[in-house]
């Protein structure tokens, strides 16, 4: 990282970003309501921090990722990035001026059987960024995919890059993913589970690669994940999501020692523990996850919460505040 | 006399393929006491599902057993024909499967296939009774009773797997097999089902087994753990000893494996290499590629499945001090 | 701020060059699905016939430079003086005896395989890049593209597929390589269409192409590097159908004397129809070549095709 330019400005700032899906029922399909898959998202990522995005089904933090790489198009919003040295609405970005941010942020999927075209070799997989941003030569672009094949564990590259996906194992099609994208060297990258799908003791393999390429390229990362204990080990700071909204967020030791919001506390008393002498709390919280389908204008936990108030259900949902030390809820009770 | 509802001896399973027969499982040997769960715990091609699929020898065509004794309550269901295991399916052992979707047909009422499989073993002389006995069976499992009328498509996906545990449970079996019952669950509702299942499995004395990639899952909900590995059973013993002084280096390296949210941040180990093949497994002992402690016996000689004391089972030539 | 990763040294291994390693690839690839594809006796039995009737197409011309007086030989023009009755039956001079204008029936037979297997591959590659564009280009844009091409599909399936070649022999001429076109367009506009833009519909939504996208494919990039080559071994599946389509629907418009072509297997039992000798069975080798040969080239192609639907449908092979 260039410490003498080191950025103040944080590298993302999510501003009021949402995401709705029309619901359209009947013959004439009209439109019933909205699915509120990203509700109005406040947050910012430091340059060089990786935040864990972390929540259940329904919470939308895939929704989220995919945002961020404009993978779908936000309903309203905006996601301020720093790009190529300018502060950049991506949100905004159309046509060429989207074509050329798509090389500072990339993303690694979930399913390593599923992201790799299996009719493409693992060069030309790994090449596709390098090819369509137009970076360097057929002869330097096998250069670039051999070091990253290398950097990334598969070595000799030059056995791999002639290979197809189905001749390689799960956990190598993941380190494969890895490479695509960092190829060209990208600032921020949203990881999607990219461990859920591989066995465990494949897991920190890819975990510990992670890091450590983070540590050496100066990457950010948005470390989306539904497993508490990963995200811990990967990342910093932690977002937890519930419908559409964060509720709670700050750095990841103190969220785990110290949970604020009854959702966050709930979750962290469901996660197993590998220990079988350790008897956990149950959980607090009541009722089943809710579809995020036209809420009503109070605290979207507020059905489920233990210790729900009237000001929980007169007001909207309560903003994302700081309860002190950089440690933010969601909550009007705390 | 210790009562045993299964009693697994050296048992041996092949599958035939094209390019030659996979040993998916090879020389499993253990026990299970009644009333008493024990978790099956392993990763991708290890072999846990394949026994199961032996318990209950609902093999594929191209799949048979070799070798070994399956005894379920004393009778051993190798040799045992195929309208004769049909009868013990469902009312003597049974099978929660893994994607409960996959379980549902979709086309019927939930209620009603849980009523097929009890009339198929004749256990219900009236509909109705049948019907009350579902009822039975939803409450225990957390259920709605009026769920019964409904189609699979309608449930979420806690619910269908609590409709599958009550299917298992229709017949009241002797034992229940429970493969990766909560993997596609959040976290939440896994809980909740974990719990439920603690509590079925203590009131109604239940035998069980959980089989599962995820030991933190097992670490709870289980008393013995069996630690697979290549289609063999690397080491056997109970839950709190396999977490705390596992003897063989897999077992080891897997639990260091596991990042956890209670206690410090600890360094996570990392196992280098790949689960083996099973065409042409590695000779000797299966993990010796992948061990730090790997010797030449290792690669040369299978070890013995052997009881280090206190029936802690391991099968290594150089089981790991116990700390 | 990323910092840019220091310059990569040379990787030791990549000094062949880039089209030998494809070639390379190309080749193994090919070798892999021709063991695959030799493992079904159906395929094979296919191909087996396809190349014995594809030597005739080499055969005749030496036959007519050696054995044969290319005058008297000549499948159009040719006449036997020396026997005196037409049709004659088969004899060691005509093997296949000869038709009422007094021509070798083998001679035509032989000659004809070229214009049946030119129009076969000609419609059926037309079908083919017709179909799998439209496909590709409905499935991925959708909307009004779909809509269209969907609807023009549903009327060419419907309606009755030889009565509208017998209203293109009434519009155009009918020449064997309009003839092709005209059957390449039908073919590509129908049924696989629907085929290959439901398959086309399968792989837009795969992961691999959200992951192009993110690299910074547009469009064209996605529907040429992604979405068409997955398409392909159902396209070439295909192509096989629309061969055996080509053909069978070659003869019946030769059938009925509405093509303008000198000769092809059809013509030959058009030839026998309008000389009266159609339900005569005494004079079978006039009609039984013929038709037996379009039944069994059609079949082979089919053969063919079903072999090639389990090696693209790999939920239909054997364990």
């Amino acid at each position: 990282m260039c410490a003498d330019q080191a950025i103040q400005e944080p590298l993302v700032k999510v501003e009021g970003l949402q995401k709705l899906y029309p619901l359209a029922t009947g013959i004439f399909k009209k439109t019933s309501g909205y699915i509120h898959a990203v509700d109005g998202l406040n947050f910012e990522i430091a340059d060089g921090e990786s935040l864990a995005l972390v929540g259940e089904s329904g919470s939308g933090k895939t929704t989220t990722g995919k945002l961020l790489v404009r993978l779908i198009d936000p309903t309203t919003g905006a996601i301020r990035m720093q790009v190529d040295g300018y502060e950049k609405d991506i949100a905004q970005l159309r046509g060429a001026g989207l074509k050329g941010f798509r090389r500072y942020v990339q993303m690694i999927f979930q399913d390593p059987y599923e992201s790799l075209n299996p009719r493409r070799t693992i060069f030309d997989t790994v090449a596709e960024p390098l090819v369509v941003q137009g970076i360097g030569d057929v002869a330097e672009r096998e250069q670039l995919v051999a070091h990253y094949l290398d950097l990334v564990g598969l070595s000799p590259p030059d056995t791999f890059l002639w290979r197809f996906p189905h001749e390689l194992s799960g956990g190598q099609r993941q380190r494969v993913a890895i490479a695509r994208a960092l190829v060209v060297v990208p600032t921020f990258v949203v990881a999607d589970e990219p461990t859920s799908m591989l066995d465990v003791s494949i897991r920190t393999g890819i975990m510990k690669l992670m890091q450590s390429l983070a540590e050496q390229m100066g990457v950010t990362y948005l470390y989306i994940t539904h497993d508490l204990a990963v995200a811990r080990y990967m990342s910093n700071r932690l977002a937890v999501m519930y419908l559409g909204k964060i509720v709670e967020m700050g750095e990841i030791e103190e969220l785990l020692v110290n949970p604020l919001h009854p959702y966050t506390k709930a979750l962290l008393s469901a996660v197993p523990v590998p220990d079988p002498s350790f008897k956990r709390q149950i959980p607090n919280i009541k009722g089943s996850i809710s579809q995020p389908i036209n809420p009503l204008p109070r605290c979207r936990f507020y059905d489920r919460c233990p210790i729900a108030a009237k000001v929980c259900e007169d007001n909207d949902h309560p903003p994302l505040d700081d309860k002190g030390a950089g440690h933010l809820a969601a909550c009007y009770l705390i | 006399m210790t009562d045993y509802v299964l009693q697994v001896d050296d048992l041996t399973m092949h599958y035939k393929t094209r390019a030659g027969e996979v040993s998916a499982v090879n020389n499993v040997t253990f026990s299970l006491e009644r009333g008493k769960s024990m978790g099956l715990v392993g990763e991708s091609g290890c072999g846990k599902t394949s026994v199961a699929f032996s318990l209950l020898k609902l093999l594929p065509d191209n799949a048979y057993i070799k070798n070994g004794a399956i005894k379920l309550n004393d009778v051993d269901i190798v040799p045992m024909r195929e309208e004769d295991m049909r009868k013990l399916r469902w009312s003597k052992i049974s099978m929660v499967f893994q994607a409960a979707m996959n379980a549902l047909n979709p086309v019927y009422k939930v209620g009603d296939q849980i009523i097929e499989a009890m009339e198929n073993h004749n256990l219900v002389e009236t509909n109705q009774a049948a019907r009350d006995h579902v009822a039975d069976l939803f409450k225990l499992v957390g259920l709605d009773p009026k769920l019964m009328d409904q189609y699979p498509h309608e449930y979420s996906g806690g619910m269908r797997q609590r409709a599958v545990i009550a299917m298992a449970l229709s017949c009241d079996p002797d034992l229940i097999i429970a493969d990766e019952p909560t993997t596609a669950l959040d976290v939440i509702v896994q809980d909740a089902l974990l719990r439920e299942m603690i509590e079925l499995q203590k009131n109604l004395k239940m035998s069980m087994i959980y089989i599962s990639h995820d030991i933190a899952v097992i670490a709870e909900v289980t008393d013995r753990i069996g630690v697979m590995y290549a289609g063999r059973m690397a080491e056997y013993g109970s839950a709190l000893e396999i977490f705390k002084s596992p003897l063989h280096p897999y077992s080891f390296g897997l639990m260091s494996a596991f990042p956890s949210i209670i206690g410090d941040k600890r360094e996570l180990t990392t196992l280098p290499g790949e689960p083996p093949d099973l065409l042409s497994p590695p000779s000797g002992c299966r993990f010796h590629p992948r061990c730090p402690f790997a010797t030449e016996i290792c690669a040369q000689e299978t070890p013995e499945f052997k009881d280090m004391g206190n029936q802690h089972y391991v099968a290594c030539w150089h089981p790991m001090e116990a700390n | 701020m990323a910092e840019i990763a220091s310059s990569p040294s040379p990787i030791a291994g990549l000094e062949t060059p880039l089209w030998r390693v494809r070639l390379r690839l190309l080749k193994r690839g090919i070798r892999t699905n021709l063991a695959l594809f030799s493992e079904n006796p159906i395929g094979l039995v296919g191909v087996a016939i396809i190349l014995f009737y594809f030597s005739f197409i080499i055969i005749h011309p030496i036959l007519i430079k050696t054995v044969w007086d290319p005058v008297m030989y000549n499948p159009v023009t040719g006449y036997d003086i020396e026997t005196p009755y037409h049709p004659a039956p088969p004899s060691a001079t005509h093997l296949l005896g000869t038709d009422p204008l007094g021509r070798d029936v083998l001679s035509q037979l032989m000659w004809s395989t070229r214009s049946e297997f030119i129009l076969g591959m000609v419609a059926a590659l037309v079908t083919v890049i017709i179909a799998t564009s439209i496909g590709a280009l409905s499935a991925y844009y959708g909307g009004a593209i779909d809509t269209f091409f969907m609807r023009l599909a549903d009327i060419v399936i419907m309606m009755p597929y030889i009565t509208i070649l017998i209203v293109m022999s009434a519009l155009f001429d009918l020449t064997l390589p309009v003839l092709a076109l005209i059957l390449g367009l039908l073919g590509g506009l129908g049924g696989a269409t629907i085929i290959i833009k439901s398959q086309a519909l399968t792989i837009k939504v795969r992961t691999y192409i959200e992951a192009a996208r993110v690299a910074g494919g547009g469009n064209g990039h996605i529907i040429w590097n992604h979405i068409i080559p997955n398409l392909l071994p159902l396209s070439f599946l295909y192509m096989m159908f629309a061969v055996n389509s080509a053909i069978a629907s070659e003869a019946v418009l030769s059938f009925f004397g509405l093509l303008n072509i000198r000769m092809s297997w059809g013509l030959m039992i058009y030839t026998t129809s309008y000389s009266g000798y159609l339900l005569d069975f005494s004079k079978w080798w006039l009609i039984f070549p013929a038709s037996v040969s379009i039944s069994m080239l059609c079949a082979a192609f089919y053969l063919v095709g079903r072999a090639l639907d389990e090696i693209v449908n790999p939920r239909l092979r054997k364990r």
